[in-house]
């Protein structure tokens, strides 16, 4: 399966021929950050989908038209919507996607902050408490005693 | 420590199935449409019944129709349509973008099944599919009488589709309302 992918990968390289072969990098780039509109996820570089075809057929033709790679997206998602883009740019419909990741990142950090700071002063409380006498307050003894009154059996 | 804060990771959890559960709703095929609200793309492309003629945009300005997008190899193409001649019977103009075909074939499954178009357009290569963002056939556009796209469905027309997303707008647009029946 492997060998016979590679192979098809070698005939879609050679089939591709361009005027100034400083277009191949930008095309081969292009054609895997474009997304095939017909699969479900597969890049126009993977897929050799009839229309994935086609759109490589278009890109190469922008290209040698001397379009810039920004203009040659901007032309595939005014026809086929942010779809075609595996990087998405960020706009009105998409800042949820590209934003929820960095919230999920500081809602983290917040409950580690958040665990770690509460059990620091009260580890330090003590060991600072042990170090300078062994009595404990007067409200921890009352707090004690009662506990230990109320575990009392009945 | 509050106890309803215990309750914060259940809440999520909720709250994440439930978006899971409406997206399981979503079909992950469809793609959102970037032509919509927008004008058709011009166009000037050989006709299916005379490669010598041109068609155009302007074959049908200033009328509300139906673009089909469809092929002889495309198998949905065969299911939907009897709903495209019943909807042409009932005066709705449908324009034809045959896609990708090979001529012969295409005219003959005019003859063979009706002809619902009021002419077609011989997509060849798809460059005109391209520029609507074709993706799949059957598609359909509703065109309104300025020539903006005012509704696509990609996939077939069927009775239900139609009374869905297609009769209201097209009652709106033209006053009229054709009807499509179960088996259509």
């Amino acid at each position: 399966m492997l060998v016979l992918q590679s192979q098809l990968l070698l005939a879609n390289a050679e089939v591709v021929e361009f005027s100034d072969e400083s277009l191949r990098p930008r095309y081969q780039q292009l054609i895997e950050e474009l997304r095939c509109p017909k699969c479900q996820n597969q890049s126009l570089a993977d897929s050799n989908s009839p229309i994935s075809n086609d759109l490589r057929a278009q890109v190469q033709r922008l290209l040698e038209e001397d379009l810039s790679d920004q203009q040659i997206k901007d032309y595939l998602v005014a026809r086929y919507s942010d779809f075609i883009l595996y990087r998405p740019e960020v706009n009105q419909t998409t800042w949820l996607l590209w934003g929820s990741p960095l919230v999920f990142v500081l809602l983290g950090l917040l409950v580690v902050y958040r665990l770690y700071f509460k059990q620091r002063p009260s580890e330090s409380q003590s060991h600072s408490q042990s170090q300078n006498s062994d009595q404990i307050s007067p409200e921890d003894q009352q707090r004690l005693d009662s506990l230990l009154t109320d575990r009392e059996p009945k | 420590m509050n106890r309803l804060a215990l309750f914060i990771p259940l809440s999520l959890f909720a709250v994440l199935t439930l978006i899971l559960l409406l997206g399981l709703d979503k079909d992950p095929t469809e793609l959102p449409s970037a032509l919509v609200g927008e004008p058709l793309p011009a166009f000037a492309m050989p006709s299916l019944q005379d490669p010598e003629s041109l068609v155009t945009q302007q074959d049908f300005a200033d009328q509300v129709v139906l673009v089909n997008v469809w092929a002889t190899w495309c198998f949905a193409c065969r299911i939907e349509h009897p709903s495209l001649n019943a909807l042409a019977e009932q005066g709705v103009k449908i324009i034809g973008l045959n896609y990708k075909d090979q001529r012969k074939a295409a005219q003959l499954w005019l003859l063979e099944r009706g002809n619902p178009y009021s002419f077609n357009i011989y997509d060849e290569l798809g460059s005109l599919g391209i520029d609507l963002g074709v993706y799949g056939a059957p598609e359909t556009y509703l065109v309104d009488a300025q020539g903006i796209i005012r509704h696509r469905r990609v996939g077939v027309v069927d009775k239900r589709v139609w009374e869905a997303e297609f009769a209201a707008l097209y009652q709106e647009l033209t006053g009229t309302t054709p009807v499509l029946g179960a088996t259509q």
